[in-house]
């Protein structure tokens, strides 16, 4: 299961580069959405998957999952959102001023 | 001593304070105290009894620096020099530069460089000397570049800076070798250990190096290019840095390590054959200078030519005069800049072709610069330093007898003609720059300002200058055995008795009938100076070293321009290529170099299911599609099963509080999504060209794969225990909490969560800022 999922974040991360390499800005926080969807599923895998029971306290229980990179992608979960949500605005924003999308054509003078 | 080569560096930091008060008191008057209070302090270590002291305060003990001075003969030589010339230097400056000049800069800059010479003569330790070293070459370059306004400054300054650092760089070079070689950073030490150096393959190398350091330093020839542009510099710097201290740094150098290298046959040619180029060159080009200071700059690079070829002759002769001359020349060099400093400062101008009659209205500074001219010349006359140390180093070139190789035997031969010939235009010059600035036709009309004699104030200087070439002129012997001696002494490393340095020799002596041979055919060559200078047409004619200089630069500009403007096209995607690229190259490399993926272990995985699979197959689909979707809505809503997709893996693989915040998240960042979608333009079709989009793929396909590898590697490998249980065993205890990642977000790692909340807080600002704000058109 590991190398699946491990396999499954090489594609993700593969897509996300392939969309950050592209010229338009929707594409381009696209490529990071999926590029931090692939991250956490990494770091997840690290801890080994489906050992033991969620990492909740029970003293029925003796077997728990890795809680570490848990909590690990919980802060990453929340970062990305940030992230998210600041480039939309920001694409929002820079594409009503330049009357357009495309960072090719929003580069700035020579020697600016 | 730590504290006299520090104090000026420290007081320096209270000059900006100072020169607040600059318009009442000028700064220069407490800066004065400094070099005297130094000057004061070590002059009482003269004496027929000189023995050497040697005070050690650790710094880096673990890499064996320290601040190790050690004051001998030679470097108490120097001190005083710095510290008396640097005392004069001061006084004359609160004359020469008015109290509407940017006095704090001038003093600081100055203090800075008092401190760094101080060290460089002091330090035994090779690195700490390079830094002292270093921080010469940078005050140097803040003195040359005090006038910044002025074009010629700025060019001047960086000249100077970079012939001088590259030479430093290259003495760190040699200074390297020789601590790897003998295993200490100590002078002294190395010089124990002379025959290891001697026998070292490097040997060659070493010496190169060094004498770069060395060479650039003291401007000889072909680095002398820097010094004539360095004039443009306030005249107190040029009378201190430019010729009394800084560009005897080489030489310095050069004397302490003589007693490594003498023994060493191409240490005595290639030191004596540049000391003796530089020197004819020198005063050949000096004949044709207009500017007062050109011809002060070139007569220096000469003098400093003569000193460095003494030290290259190795002989005691040779070094006892050469050290003469290092005392000699700071007295009369250092009052013909200032009288220079005075002619420019009184009259507007330093162009000597405008100049001409000045001696009936500056009949002081007239004195004072027949004293320095005529001394530097070398005109027998009982009175005038220049003359004893001209003649002792004519003595020294005649006693030379190297027999063993073919050139150096040829080069011990000329060098006595070569010698002379130098002279004769070492003598030429300083006629013509007496007689050319002093006497003949008044010239008035073309002066800027009506002329008249200088301030008392400024005469000072000049005057104890001159005091002290006719003391040592009538005296030759009273800074002998105190001084002289034992400098030649700290240099050689062994014992010297003094010289006895007579006025007359007889007429058989060879060294005087060499005088009265520069003497006369310097009196024909001045006279008919009109008629033979034309020969400057032939050489150097248009070559010049500062062509290639230029040339040089301007290469190695366009060079890097050409590199840099290579990839800095603007292009966020190329620099997003060529750092992907760069992290998969150097990735890669490391993993198979390493062997990371030699033991990949297949057991010990967690078993799949077909609901697995399914969800997997499902975002696998999802992911791809993203490339290949050109309508934005179908964009989105992809994406969106992605998401929704880690979010369905959190739950199987049981993080039940990443499945529940991922899916918050998501159907928020839908919702965001959605919003922005109305706003943003409508997906393009890519028209890229087929390279273009290979170089994307490949770049991508390179990234995943090394994901991918990565994760297997890193999952393969058991080298570290997890710390995992930890957390485990203390959630309850010291976090009170039944929630295991909970506790470790809000506890454990509480201080990680404070940022990701302010992190978040940023974004919402800019977030509202982005929206919100906005260009008042009507306040542009």
């Amino acid at each position: 299961m590991e190398y699946i999922i491990l396999i499954l974040a090489g594609i993700l991360f593969a897509t996300a580069i392939y969309n950050l390499l592209q010229k338009q800005l929707l594409r381009i926080i696209i490529g990071t959405v999926l590029l931090s969807h692939g991250a956490h599923l990494v770091i997840l895998t690290m801890g080994k998957l489906k050992r033991g029971q969620p990492p909740i306290l029970d003293d029925a229980v003796t077997d728990y999952t890795d809680p570490l990179p848990q909590a690990l992608i919980l802060t990453s979960i929340v970062i990305s959102f940030g992230i998210t949500s600041l480039l939309l605005v920001l694409a929002y924003r820079t594409a009503q001023e330049n009357k357009t999308d495309n960072i090719e054509e929003m580069r700035g003078e020579p020697n600016e | 001593m730590i504290f006299a080569v520090l104090i000026p560096l420290v007081l320096a930091l209270f000059i900006p304070l100072i020169s607040k008060a600059k318009h009442k008191v000028h700064t220069g008057i407490f800066v004065l105290f400094i070099p005297l209070g130094i000057f004061l302090y070590f002059i009482r270590y003269i004496g027929n009894d000189f023995s050497p002291v040697r005070h050690t305060y650790n710094w880096i003990p673990s890499l064996n620096i320290n601040f190790d001075f050690y004051l001998d003969g030679l470097s108490l030589l120097f001190v005083l020099l710095i510290s008396g010339i640097g005392t004069l230097v001061v006084f004359y400056s609160i004359y020469y530069l008015h109290k509407t000049e940017k006095l704090g800069h001038f003093y600081v800059y100055l203090l800075m460089f008092m401190s760094a010479m101080l060290g460089v003569v002091l330090s035994d330790n090779v690195f700490v000397l390079y830094s002292f070293w270093e921080l010469t070459s940078i005050s140097s370059f803040l003195l040359i570049g005090y006038w910044h306004h002025r074009e010629r400054s700025r060019y001047g300054a960086q000249k100077s800076m970079l012939i001088t650092v590259f030479g430093g760089l290259s003495m760190l070079g040699g200074l390297v070798l020789l601590t790897v070689i003998t295993g200490t950073t100590s002078i002294r030490s190395m010089i124990d250990q002379v025959d290891i150096i001697l026998n070292s393959n490097y040997l060659p190398l070493i010496l190169v190096l060094i004498l770069l350091g060395a060479f650039t330093k003291s401007a000889q020839f072909p680095f002398h290019i820097w010094l004539p542009d360095a004039m443009e510099a306030p005249t107190p710097v040029s009378a201190y840095l430019h010729s009394a201290t800084m560009v005897k740094a080489g030489i310095y150098l050069v004397a302490r390590f003589l007693p490594i290298f003498v023994a060493y046959e191409w240490f005595f040619i290639s030191v004596s054959l540049i000391g003796i180029v530089t020197l004819i060159w020198g005063s050949y080009m000096a004949v044709r200078q207009t500017d007062l200071k050109g011809i002060l700059a070139f007569s220096t690079i000469s003098q400093l030519g003569m000193i460095m070829a003494m030290l290259g002759f190795g002989t005691e002769a040779a070094i006892f005069a050469a050290v003469f001359h290092i005392l000699n020349h700071a007295t009369f060099k250092g009052s013909l800049f200032m009288v220079a400093g005075i002619i420019d400062h009184e009259t507007g101008t330093r162009d000597i072709r405008k100049l001409g009659g000045l001696f009936t209205i500056m009949p002081i500074s007239g004195t004072l610069a027949l004293f320095g001219t005529f001394s530097m010349a070398g005109v027998p006359l009982p009175f005038l330093n220049g003359f004893y140390s001209k003649e002792l180093f004519f003595g020294a070139t005649t006693e030379l007898s190297v027999t063993t190789n073919g050139l150096a035997s040829f080069l011990s031969t000329a060098v006595p003609y070569l010698a002379v010939f130098g002279s004769i235009f070492t003598f030429v010059y300083s006629m013509y720059l007496f007689f050319g600035a002093f006497t003949g036709p008044k010239k008035f009309d073309l002066l800027k300002k009506k002329p008249h004699e200088a301030p008392i104030g400024m005469l000072i200087s000049p005057i104890v200058l001159v005091l002290g070439v006719i003391i040592i002129g009538l005296f030759p012997n009273l800074t002998n055995g105190t001084l002289i001696a034992h400098a030649a002494q700290g240099i050689l490393n062994s014992e010297i008795k003094p010289y006895h340095i007579h006025y007359w020799h007889g007429f058989d002596s060879l060294a005087f009938q060499m005088s009265l041979v520069v003497v006369g055919i310097g009196i024909v060559l001045f006279l008919t100076r009109k008629k033979w200078s034309n020969i400057y047409h032939v050489l150097p004619g248009k070559r010049s070293f500062n062509k290639v200089y230029d040339k040089l630069i301007q290469k190695i500009d366009d060079f890097s321009a050409g590199i840099t403007n290579s990839y800095m096209t603007g292009s966020l995607k190329l620099y997003m290529s060529i750092i992907l690229l760069t992290i998969i190259a150097v990735t890669f490399i490391i993993m198979f170099t390493t062997g990371g993926l030699t033991n990949i272990s297949f057991d010990n995985l967690a078993e799949v299911e077909i609901i697995d699979l399914a969800v997997v197959f499902i975002m696998v689909l999802a992911a791809l599609a993203t490339i290949f979707v050109n309508n934005k809505l179908a964009l989105i809503i992809i994406t969106g099963i992605v998401g929704f997709g880690i979010s369905i893996l959190f739950v199987i693989f049981r993080a039940p509080d990443l499945a529940l915040t991922q899916l918050v998240v998501e159907t928020i960042s839908m919702a965001l999504f959605l919003l922005a979608y109305y706003h943003l333009p409508e997906l393009r079709k890519r028209n890229e060209t087929i390279t273009t989009s290979a170089t994307n793929t490949i770049l991508a396909i390179g990234m995943g794969v090394l994901i991918t590898l990565t994760g297997i590697a890193a999952h393969s490998s058991n080298w570290f225990n997890t710390i995992s249980e930890y957390f485990v065993e203390t959630s309850y205890k010291l976090g009170g909490g039944h929630n295991i990642v909970n506790v470790i977000l809000v506890d454990m790692r509480g201080l990680d969560t404070l940022f990701e909340i302010a992190v978040l807080g940023i974004a919402a600002l800019a977030i509202y800022g982005l929206i919100k704000v906005r260009k008042n058109k009507e306040a542009e």
